[in-house]
């Protein structure tokens, strides 16, 4: 958080007046995920007192991820106007570069360990081929694809979960606004990129073990000693610092001159572009940006879900993330951040069958069953009767929106 | 059973009158005559009364046929043959089948068929029943399988020639799946008396194509193999293709009428280490140990931790395992290891070729010169059989896409639950066939109900739903999409996860079959005319009705449209329901040949985006011209790669990203004021 007030001074068209005092909810933000985060690790299994299972845990920081992806979907969509239907896309894609690393070092550790009781101690490329043949034997393969190049190393591959979704976004975004796709025209185009993508990745030789996607994320490689409830504890609190410095980050960039311009381009982008500003870059930079965003909390979602397949990146996945942030409430962060925690946890809670049958008599309502029903048509409802979503009711209890 | 038995020998008997009408070929008639008057005055063996000449061939062929085996029953056979008698087809068939006995006492033989305590026997000459046998005085015959194939295939000469066009056929099919060399002499000789046209020429044909494998004048079977030129059939390609088989094989010098087909470069047509391999083979290198040979030699030779001085934890790598393998050969322990180059180095002093397995050259160059002009007709013929592929695909495409792109051109909103009003289309065509069981007369009520459904859900969707988001795109997109989620599991709920079948009607089955390359099922041909009728009824009613003309101003310029006394709001409903009405007569059209599910609008909805986005919005040709391209674009890279429809798939998308960035408003865009926004 000191960098992000490090960074405020050297940017430019900055009021110098602290993001804090600018936009209040910040800091209550900050403060109410600190004392989450806090209650959340004392009561955890790992690492206090026990009343949270590692289960939970490991959900509440999966939600966590959860809102910085929608953070990032808030930026682009409620704050720049892009309905991006690829977000979830980029959120995947962070997840398959991690899984990659996670999977490929773990697998090295089995071989290795199996192999020292050999009669000859193996060769590299011994190893290697038996890494291969164990990754990549479900798919009927043994070879280690060319994409895995750098999955030994985790300094690159980690610089691949920022680069690669980033470039995607890049290329992708310059075409299309390039083209001056607007509207829902870039909707079907995102979405139509979403669909290359996952059906791409369900290929057996797209490389990346196709439908079966990668697996065994959650355990750590070099840590097996260390219990899961622990790791899920780590992960819990990694994931709530990202999210707060997602929002810090995405609250100091709509609260100055380029939060201004995003959201006049939203408002009316010929008038903009008349204005002499470069719609277009502005757009790349915001497309791309969040598209890392949701990169990283991929990459930190996967470990923590342990798996990883093309199916996560079906295009509804990311029409749920604009879902979500439709009912949180467009244009204001902690809607975006509210709306995706509100629903994905209530629709965990829905589908893990824990939610009580509603019986009418002639027939029992199964939330299992009916749950996306209640979710489309609740959905539908918020669309027209709340368009602010659930965000709207916290302005109107505070009275002071961020600006909207 | 014996009236069953009399029944059957009748029948035999009646088959067996065909070797006689069969004119035998060449000279065979008159020594036929010769040895049956040879038979007839030979002294008649004793019994109760004179054989018949059926079974004077087989007395004097009595050990043979009593014994047999696979050597000697080729002579009873062709005895059999040679004497032309009447019955010899039912008496191979009858032996075949075990219905043959020979009696103890005088040697004769019967066709017998097993009683309680014995067997009826009949003469094999007259048909006539002679009486019964008790099983201790005849002996059945048992040929072993080896003898039943002979006497089958033998069989087969007869049956072409047999005056039951059925029979012959049956004979024919049965050569068509496996021939041998033994069936060209027959099939050439039952062909000029064959009186069935058809029947003729397919018989002329297989001639050509045994030839082809089995004549032994190598004229012959060039002139056959050129008689095909251009003729895309499988079997020919069948025929043909075993010629132009080649085997890699390695000559210190190639030998003189070796029939080479082309020269093997090793690493580049061949792998080094098989070609090595050859070399090996041919006996002119000494065979190379694989690294795993290599392996277990070192694992073999260790000793005190160590291989031939090298300690064993050192032989970590390739490099130190080699070294000390290179150690063990040098002490003569292993055999030696054959390097990269050494193998190059014996490589390049030999010729590694690929032979035919055909000897005969000239054989094989007019296998290839067929082949190559087959292969040219056939690339014709399979463009064609793509390009009706891709307009079936396109015309599916088009029933999706064509409703979306109407209410997408009037009212600016992308209608997500598009994909659920096809759907509600399958779904409406599975219940009608719940309670109307002709599927003829259940698809025509299931059409114009799905139909109004689909329209019907449009209409309510578009006054409950979209109409209050006016203006507001994405909002409507993604309250469709609310929408679209719920009656997906609605669907889930009321029908289940499974599949629903569809069932389409008889006459709708099978396929329209040019040729062996290019056919078409007949479903998709109907769905092909079902797009043609939507196209033309939409064109109609666009260009011709009052409602069309009012769509059509709603689409330019909606605010014009309204202040010349037109309502908006009745339009977007009328249109929508026209679109969604669309989608669900797409639906029973797509129940027919795919499974009815949930999801099976979802597959096809980002397909009708696609498809809508490229063609141009608000534009019926547009759509038309947008499925066309994605149908035949799609089908063109599943043919390039057609062991991956997923990665077509990818393609496409990618191609029409790309494509959108030269044609941002489509193939067709909108003209006028409507365009800017």
């Amino acid at each position: 958080m000191a960098d992000a007030k490090m960074a405020d001074s050297a940017l430019p068209g900055f009021t110098h007046q602290p993001l804090w005092k600018r936009n209040p909810s910040v800091l209550v933000f900050t403060g109410l995920l600190a004392v989450f985060t806090l209650v959340i690790t004392v009561l955890s299994e790992g690492l206090g007192l026990g009343l949270v299972s590692t289960s939970f845990v490991k959900i509440l920081g999966m939600t966590l991820c959860l809102c910085l992806a929608a953070i990032a979907m808030d930026l682009v969509w409620g704050y720049c106007g892009i309905l991006s239907l690829g977000h979830f896309a980029f959120f995947g894609l962070g997840g398959y570069l991690i899984g990659m690393w996670l999977m490929y070092a773990r697998t090295e550790d089995i071989v290795i360990a199996s192999l020292a009781g050999a009669e000859l101690p193996p060769t590299a490329q011994e190893i290697r081929d038996a890494i291969g043949t164990q990754i990549f034997g479900v798919v009927g393969g043994s070879e280690i694809p060319l994409v895995w190049s750098f999955a030994h190393s985790l300094p690159i591959q980690l610089a691949l979960v920022v680069l690669v979704p980033g470039l995607l976004a890049l290329v992708f975004g310059w075409l299309a606004f390039r083209s001056r796709v607007t509207g829902v025209y870039l909707s079907i185009l995102t979405q139509a990129m979403t669909l290359a993508l996952s059906l791409y990745l369900f290929q057996n030789d797209s490389g990346l073990r196709g439908n079966n996607g990668l697996s065994g994320l959650q355990n750590l490689p070099g840590l097996d000693d260390v219990p899961q409830s622990v790791v899920s504890v780590w992960f819990f609190i990694a994931s709530a610092v990202a999210l707060g410095l997602g929002y810090w980050l995405a609250a100091f960039l709509v609260s100055g001159k380029f939060g201004n311009i995003i959201r006049a381009i939203r408002d009316d982008e010929t008038r903009i572009r008349f204005l002499g500003y470069d719609v277009e870059g502005y757009k790349l930079v915001v497309f791309t940006l969040t598209a890392i965003i949701a990169a990283l909390a991929g990459a930190l979602y996967y470990p923590q879900a342990g798996i990883i397949n093309p199916a996560e990146i079906a295009p509804i996945a990311s029409i749920y993330l604009a879902v979500w942030v439709a009912i949180g409430g467009r244009g204001r962060l902690y809607g975006a951040v509210i709306g995706a925690a509100v629903v994905s946890l209530l629709s965990s809670w829905f589908t893990g069958g824990q939610a009580p049958s509603v019986p009418l008599g002639f027939y029992t309502i199964d939330w299992v069953d009916w749950w996306q029903v209640l979710l489309g048509f609740g959905f539908v409802a918020v669309t027209l009767f709340a368009p602010n979503g659930l965000g709207g009711l916290v302005d109107r209890l505070v009275r002071k929106g961020d600006g909207r | 059973m014996p009236r069953f038995a009399l029944v059957l020998t009748a029948i035999m008997l009646a088959i067996a009158i065909a070797p006689r009408a069969m004119p035998g070929p060449h000279s065979a008639l008159a020594q036929t005559a010769d040895g049956t008057m040879a038979v007839v005055t030979e002294p008649a063996a004793p019994a109760p009364s004179a054989p018949g000449p059926l079974q004077a061939v087989l007395q004097a062929n009595a050990d043979a046929i009593a014994k047999p085996s696979r050597t000697t029953v080729d002579t009873v056979i062709a005895a059999l043959l040679e004497s032309n008698a009447p019955g010899a087809a039912t008496f191979l068939a009858q032996w075949r089948d075990r219905g043959v006995v020979q009696r103890k006492a005088d040697g004769l033989f019967f066709y017998g068929v097993e009683t309680a305590d014995g067997f009826s026997l009949t003469d094999p000459d007259t048909g006539k029943n002679t009486g019964n046998a008790a099983k201790a005085d005849v002996t059945q015959l048992r040929p072993n399988s080896g003898v039943r194939g002979v006497l089958s295939s033998a069989l087969v000469q007869f049956q072409l020639a047999d005056p039951d066009i059925a029979v012959r056929e049956s004979a024919l099919i049965a050569i068509e799946r496996g021939a041998e060399a033994s069936q060209l002499e027959p099939l050439r000789a039952s062909i000029e008396a064959e009186s069935d046209a058809g029947l003729k020429a397919r018989k002329t044909r297989l001639e050509r194509l045994l030839t082809i494998q089995f004549d032994p004048s190598a004229e012959a079977r060039i002139a056959a193999i050129e008689s095909f030129a251009g003729d895309i059939s499988v079997d020919v390609r069948a025929a043909l293709n075993p010629l132009v088989a080649t085997t890699p094989k390695a000559f210190a010098e190639v030998p003189a009428g070796t029939n080479v087909a082309r020269a093997l470069a090793p690493g580049g047509d061949i792998p080094l280490d098989d070609a090595y391999g050859l070399l090996v083979t041919a006996g002119l290198a000494q065979a190379a140990p694989t690294l795993a040979e290599m392996r277990a030699a070192l694992i073999a030779n260790r000793a005190d931790g160590a291989v031939a001085g090298v300690p064993v934890a050192a032989l970590g790598s390739q490099a130190a395992r080699m070294d000390a393998y290179a150690r063990l050969a040098a002490a003569g322990t292993v055999p030696p290891p054959v390097t990269e180059d050494a193998k190059r180095a014996a490589l390049a002093t030999v010729s590694i070729v690929a032979v035919y397995n055909e000897p005969d050259a000239n054989v094989t160059a007019a296998a290839e010169a067929t082949l190559a002009s087959i292969s040219r007709s056939l690339a014709l013929n399979q463009t064609l059989d793509l390009a009706l592929d891709a307009l079936s695909l396109a015309s599916i495409y088009f029933l999706a896409a064509i409703g979306l792109a109407i209410t997408f051109g009037v009212m600016r909103v992308i209608n997500m639950a598009h994909g659920e009003f096809i759907m509600i289309g399958a779904y409406t065509g599975y219940v009608v066939q719940q309670f109307i069981t002709d599927y003829t007369l259940s698809i025509l009520v299931a059409l114009p109900l799905a139909f109004f459904i689909a329209a019907l859900a449009g209409v309510a969707m578009e006054r409950l739903v979209i109409r209050h988001l006016a203006r507001r795109p994405l909002e409507t997109l993604l309250a469709t999409f609310g929408i679209s989620i719920a009656l997906q599991q609605i669907a889930k709920n009321i029908f289940g996860t499974q599949a629903r079948p569809l069932t389409a009607p008889a006459w709708l089955d099978g396929a329209w079959v040019v040729n062996d390359v290019v056919s078409i099922s007949t479903i998709r041909i109907a769905i092909f005319v079902l797009a043609l009728i939507f196209l033309a009824l939409l064109l109609f009613i666009l260009a011709r009705t009052r409602l069309g003309l009012e769509v059509r101003a709603v689409t330019q310029n909606p605010a014009m449209a309204s202040s010349m006394g037109i309502n908006p709001d009745r339009i977007n409903m009328l249109t929508f329901g026209l679109g969604s009405g669309i989608a669900g007569i797409a639906g029973v059209a797509i129940g027919l040949f795919a499974k009815v599910t949930s999801d099976l609008g979802s597959g096809y909805i980002v397909q009708s985006f696609m498809t809508v986005v490229v063609g141009g919005v608000g534009n019926i040709w547009g759509t038309l011209a947008g499925a066309s391209m994605i149908g035949s674009l799609q089908k063109v890279i599943e043919f390039f790669n057609p062991s991956n429809t997923l990665a077509a798939q990818t393609y496409m998308i990618i191609f029409i990203i790309i494509f959108i960035q030269f044609r941002p408003k489509g193939i067709i865009a909108l003209k006028g004021r409507a365009a800017g926004d």
